[in-house]
């Protein structure tokens, strides 16, 4: 157990890398989410097919082949960026197809009444947007945004073994200089399940708040 | 076709959608332009860099990885349905020793990555004696890492059967376990195989963890290849799309059973795990 204690502050700065990796790259996740999204429910069928490309793309190939493929690749052409922005941008990339997909899961589910209703008393598109489909749409879509983001939080960990020293990582190299596996192994375990509970915790708070049952 | 967010184009919002179009088209093109330049100003796009692409022993390489990733897929999906079927049962089970500990076990795995269980095997295993053959040091972790997000699965499956179904069995005087596997089971299978397709392009893109453990798997497989050849962004490029292809074929599976479910079973609808 004193293992954990005496290099305390390396797992300590790998998990905050973890934390950095797993906030970063979910923030921007959601912006580029936001944007395909948009592609996805447009009346224009080029962008719709440019939506649908990018989130079968991304959900079909593995993030450790992305994160390779950018590590390596991206300074062949030229290309050069930090290990960890590099890590973060590659995620959120993949992410971002997932969470396209909740939230456009978000935006079918509101039914055709509510927006014909909305254009029927003369709201414009975006104030039937904002005040009608969105508040609807983002509702049903708490929980699984949630487990996005706790996938974002395991996914994080890929990471490491293209380089970035994060939580998996640090606790690897501790282990190989201390050879106690247990303690430092259970000790990172449990904290990805403590950011998973608070995770989890949050979006069922949410949840409990914002639900409209129907 | 009108949606919660458009009404049918009128002949204004026709013209708009026709200027969208070849602005969208115009972005694209640009995007792929600008990819192209930047590799062909890096001398990636010589065709003396594509041309061992066109030549049967790279691809029968490659293949080679793909089969030893289809094997460990295969084998990993065989061994956590097996162990979800198990759990999901355990946790809906009426005894208690045994429902604690299932649902624990599931709680618990589907928050821990999966790489950090491939170290464990890795590092931590041999220094107990138990040094795993290589093809194992792939499969165990990822098991024990999907067995739970099949449990969840598998639970939903359950739990999707009605009621009714159970009374009848026990009504008609099987015991639980034989209501569960002579009725239950059999149409929970059924219903939650879109699922565990979709979880199947999951479960092989976590192959891919082959690349840590050095399994000759596909992507470790590329990594000896490009270190050979010294092609490395063409190498890993033909990886991807290897993956795609397989992947996006298991997906468009997925979508078909899960199409031809909604005909059979109308008006019925799986929370997926």
């Amino acid at each position: 157990m004193s293992v954990l204690f005496d290099h305390l502050p390396e797992l300590w700065q790998g998990l905050i890398v973890t934390l950095q990796l797993t906030a970063a790259s979910f923030a921007g996740a959601a912006v580029l989410a936001v944007l395909v999204t948009a592609l996805r429910v447009s009346p224009v069928r080029v962008l719709r097919a440019i939506g649908t490309a990018y989130v079968e793309a991304f959900q079909n190939l593995p993030l450790l082949v992305l994160l390779v493929l950018a590590v390596f690749g991206l300074p062949e052409i030229g290309i050069q960026a930090g290990l960890l922005p590099t890590a973060i941008v590659v995620i959120a990339v993949y992410e971002a197809a997932y969470l396209a997909e909740a939230l456009r899961s978000g935006v079918n589910a509101v039914s055709k009444g509510q927006g014909e209703a909305a254009r029927a008393i003369g709201l414009t598109f975006s104030q039937s947007l904002r005040h009608v489909i969105l508040p609807q749409a983002l509702r049903t879509v708490v929980q699984p945004i949630g487990n996005i983001f706790i996938a974002t939080a395991m996914n994080t960990s890929l990471a490491a073994a293209v380089g970035v020293v994060d939580l998996t990582a640090a606790a690897n190299r501790v282990n190989l200089a201390e050879a106690q596996p247990i303690p430092i192994f259970v000790g990172a375990g449990l904290a990805y399940a403590l950011i998973a509970a608070c995770a989890g915790f949050v979006t069922g708070r949410l949840e409990r708040r914002l639900v409209i049952l129907r | 076709m009108s949606t919660a967010l458009f009404d049918e184009p009128g002949p204004r919002a026709r013209r708009r959608i026709r200027v969208a179009t070849v602005l969208g088209a115009v972005a694209a093109i640009a995007l792929a332009a600008l990819a192209v330049r930047q590799f062909a100003a890096n001398g990636q796009l010589d065709a003396a860099r594509w041309q061992p692409y066109a030549t049967w022993p790279m691809w029968r390489y490659l293949l080679d990885g793909l089969w030893s990733t289809a094997l460990a897929a295969v084998v990993t999906a065989a061994l956590a349905m097996a162990a979800g079927i198990m759990l999901a049962l355990g946790r809906l089970s009426h005894r208690r020793w045994v429902r604690l500990p299932a649902a624990a076990y599931v709680e618990v795995v589907r928050t821990i990555p999966a790489l950090l269980l491939v170290y464990v095997v890795l590092f931590a295993l041999p220094r107990y004696g138990l040094d795993l053959p290589l093809f194992w040091k792939l499969v165990v972790p990822l098991a024990v890492s999907n067995a739970a997000a099949f449990a969840e699965i598998f639970r939903a499956g359950i739990l999707s059967v009605e009621r009714g179904q159970t009374e009848a069995g026990l009504a008609v005087g099987l015991t639980r376990f034989q209501t569960m596997r002579l009725v239950v089971l059999p149409q929970a299978a059924r219903r939650v195989l879109p699922s565990i397709v979709s979880q199947s392009v999951g479960l092989l893109k976590d192959t891919s963890l082959g690349f840590v453990v050095s399994y000759a798997e596909l992507l470790y497989s590329g990594k000896v290849l490009a270190a050979y050849n010294g092609l490395l962004i063409q190498t890993y490029l033909v990886v991807a799309l290897i993956y795609l292809l397989v992947n996006l074929s298991l997906s468009k599976l997925a979508r078909t059973l899960e199409a031809r479910q909604r005909l059979a079973v109308p008006k019925r609808r799986l929370s997926r795990a």
